[in-house]
């Protein structure tokens, strides 16, 4: 994002970045940069906190009246990732003969679809739509049972797409499932990989991939890099 | 089930990362003064790969960009990383792309206008930049001019 700092710069426009990693702006010297330690994916420090996110603009507009750069601030404002997995129930068995994890992606359906019609967006969709996510976790189940991964029928022939979309499923599936405000940082990266059928079978696929010899970027961006 | 991690390991482990990774060189810092905030018209220009869903997604190494109208809510988070947080996006669009806080800082007069279109760019690049560098950056620059933008303000994810 940096390098886009300059670019835009050079071209004339005044640009202010909101910085995630402040060892990289330290190196890279973006013309004005707000370091804001806050959980990755969460640039503006809390969703749902529109006050919150103001505060931040604020002090990142203000740079815009510095007279020369570059800048480099600090919000002063730590906002941690909680890695505990946020409370959301699951789906009992409804199918007793089926994949556990088959049967928990259907039993989420209604709330993945109530979080579409209240929201109007979804980020599921890159391979797979809502109605092939069954699926897509019968091909991942094939591959943690020994199948290979290029014969094992995934949508698109790329796991990692898959898994985004499987994924985003469950977690704005879980949206409507849990009360209070959004979960901290990565806990609903937590749930998903820790206590959900479906987490256990993107690392099982994952594990099988690799002691299969699959090309490693193929494998290592189904999960998180810290996840084993 | 997978194996039980310390607290706390997944953005650290990104910052880490980050850290010791080599990164493009600049000899010199371009600067550009503004015009006054209440005078000035600002865009978004986010890394996050957001799209449009009637849009065509970012592939994994994509080095263009998409455009976003201003009235669009209806977004897709494409970025190809799975090592940072999206159920925030998902809950509320707002904590990446700020587009619906920059409408009320217009309706307050804090900023001049809110841009006709903002720009989205995955982070997600080839380790030279080239591209971004000197084709698709510059092209996004030239759009967001076009659209007498004054202010940009970059986000990641």
């Amino acid at each position: 994002m940096s390098v886009l700092s300059h670019v835009l710069e050079a071209a004339g426009l005044a640009t202010v970045a909101l910085i995630s990693v402040r060892s990289v702006a330290e190196r890279m010297h973006p013309p004005r940069a707000l370091y804001c330690e806050f959980p990755l994916g969460r640039p503006l420090g809390v969703p749902g906190d529109a006050a919150f996110q103001h505060e931040v603009l604020t002090r990142a507009f203000a740079l815009l009246g510095k007279p020369e750069g570059p800048v480099l601030a600090d919000h002063p404002t730590v906002v941690e990732a909680d890695e505990t997995p946020m409370a959301c129930a699951l789906p009992p068995r409804f199918d007793p003969d089926g994949a556990p994890a088959v049967d928990e992606a259907l039993g989420l359906r209604n709330a993945y679809d109530r979080s579409f019609s209240a929201r109007g967006r979804t980020s599921v969709g890159r391979v797979v739509g809502p109605d092939e996510v069954p699926a897509a976790l019968e091909a991942l189940i094939g591959i943690a049972d020994g199948t290979d991964w290029a014969e094992a029928g995934l949508p698109g022939g790329n796991p990692i797409s898959t898994v985004h979309d499987i994924r985003s499923y469950y977690e704005e599936a879980a949206l409507e499932l849990v009360d209070g405000p959004t979960p901290g940082g990565r806990a609903a990266e937590a749930w998903f990989f820790e206590q959900t059928e479906a987490g256990a079978v993107v690392m099982a696929a994952r594990r099988a991939m690799k002691a299969a010899g699959a090309p490693q970027p193929f494998w290592f961006y189904m999960a998180p890099g810290h996840r084993r | 089930m997978c194996q039980a991690h310390p607290v706390g390991t997944g953005d650290q482990a990104m910052r880490d990362l980050a850290d010791s990774l080599p990164v493009p060189e600049f000899d010199t810092t371009a600067f550009t003064t503004p015009p006054p905030l209440a005078e000035a018209t600002v865009a978004i220009v986010t890394t996050s790969a957001v799209h449009t869903m009637d849009d065509e997604g970012f592939t994994g190494f994509d080095t263009g960009f998409r455009l976003i109208d201003r009235e669009r809510r209806d977004l897709a988070l494409g970025h190809w990383s799975p090592n940072f947080d999206r159920s925030a996006f998902a809950a509320d669009l707002n904590v990446v792309y700020p587009i619906d806080r920059l409408e009320e800082l217009a309706a307050e007069g804090v900023i001049g206008r809110v841009a006709p279109r903002h720009v989205s760019f995955a982070g997600n690049q080839p380790d030279d930049v080239a591209t971004v560098r000197l084709d698709s950056g510059p092209a996004a620059a030239q759009a967001l001019r076009h659209d007498g933008v004054d202010v940009v303000l970059l986000t990641p994810v």
